[in-house]
């Protein structure tokens, strides 16, 4: 009896590498990061990948596969493997570092450029904040909280790709979340950073960010948010672009 | 795009939809009444409300149309911040001249 297998091609070298296929095992329940796992174990120790947590919490795995970014240790093969073939790449928009590991240094910088950092506004001495549960702004920041930073969105993002200034659906998304936080008291230069060039209005609406997100997220509605909480400051004078 | 620019737009969007509504809308009128040109200046010569609906209407177009030339430039062409932003307004402007250009041949008397 033979055993199946998988015809596997996996991006080698940096920016100008190419890609190497290698024969996998196919197994009856397998996710990709197995496959590449395997690949790194039995065929090639120097194979570069990127994982930690691999139960869809750290955000570390995220992966290009069959041409679409998706986090690989939920991603099972018998989902996303086509008549036997898979064709696994590191994460677009984003430089290569080597073989599968894609730079995250501008996803991370965007971060910061959104100002998606909370800044309190009480110190410890004072009570904590009561906040219910269903209060508007609470249930804004609860759409958008669960991101695990994988950066699937900003590798699925047509603006990000033609514009290199652009903060990107994760950060936006962030940033929206601490907008709607009562307790953050950073919203004047938050805004400011997300009305400027390159911020929330340079989102042209195409949702890829929420098609792509492995947790269903909606940044696409995040950042639509923020475009009507900017213009908003920006007719009361409160921010200058 | 910052939030001015997105304002701008916007704004002139708004007010184009009517425009653009009543504008088809005409040119429906015009072709199943069979108007002939003489007809159609007949009515707009002299007549400030059309003056008024039109030039309108190419203002808004000279606004709205270059803030989005502007974007497609920087995402899709090779050209710098500064040259996008001229080649911008100087299409803006150029819809602009045509616009009250052809809107003053059509209702001055």
């Amino acid at each position: 009896m033979t055993t199946a297998t998988l015809d596997v091609s996996v991006w080698r070298g940096g920016a100008q590498g190419r890609y190497e296929t290698y024969q996998v095992p196919l197994r009856e329940n397998q996710t990709v990061l197995d496959v590449v796992t395997w690949v790194q174990r039995n065929l090639d120790a120097t194979l570069s990948y990127r994982f930690a947590c691999r139960v869809g919490m750290c955000g570390s795995c995220a992966m290009t596969v069959n041409g679409r970014p998706r986090w690989t240790c939920r991603t099972h093969v018998a989902k996303v493997a086509k008549h036997g073939r898979l064709t696994i790449a590191p994460l677009e928009n984003l430089p290569v570092i080597k073989d599968l590991a894609a730079d995250m240094t501008p996803f991370f910088e965007k971060w910061q450029a959104a100002k998606g950092v909370f800044a309190p506004s009480k110190t410890r001495e004072q009570p904590v904040e009561q906040i219910t549960p269903d209060n508007a702004a609470r249930r804004a920041a609860d759409a958008g909280i669960e991101c695990i930073n994988c950066g699937v969105c900003y590798a699925a993002c047509d603006t990000v790709r033609w514009n290199s200034d652009y903060l990107g659906p994760a950060a936006l998304n962030r940033a929206w979340t601490l907008v709607n936080d009562v307790r953050d008291a950073g919203n004047a230069a938050r805004l400011t950073a997300v009305a400027a060039a390159g911020g929330c209005h340079a989102c042209h609406s195409h949702q890829s960010c929420q098609e792509h997100c492995p947790l269903a997220l909606n940044p696409t509605a995040s950042i639509a948010g923020l475009k009507r909480r900017t213009l908003q400051a920006y007719l009361r004078g409160e921010i200058k672009p | 795009m910052n939030v001015r620019l997105y304002l701008w737009q916007r704004l002139t969007a708004a007010l184009m939809l009517p425009l653009v509504l009543v504008h088809l809308a005409l040119i429906f009128y015009a072709m199943r009444k069979g108007l002939t040109a003489a007809d159609i200046l007949s009515r707009t010569r002299g007549s400030v409300a059309w003056a008024v609906f039109y030039g309108v209407f190419v203002v808004a177009a000279a606004v709205h149309a270059p803030i989005g030339l502007r974007t497609v430039l920087a995402e899709w062409s090779p050209l710098g911040p500064r040259t996008r932003d001229l080649a911008a307004i100087a299409f803006g402007l150029l819809l602009l001249v045509l616009g009250l250009r052809a809107v003053a041949a059509v209702v001055l008397p």
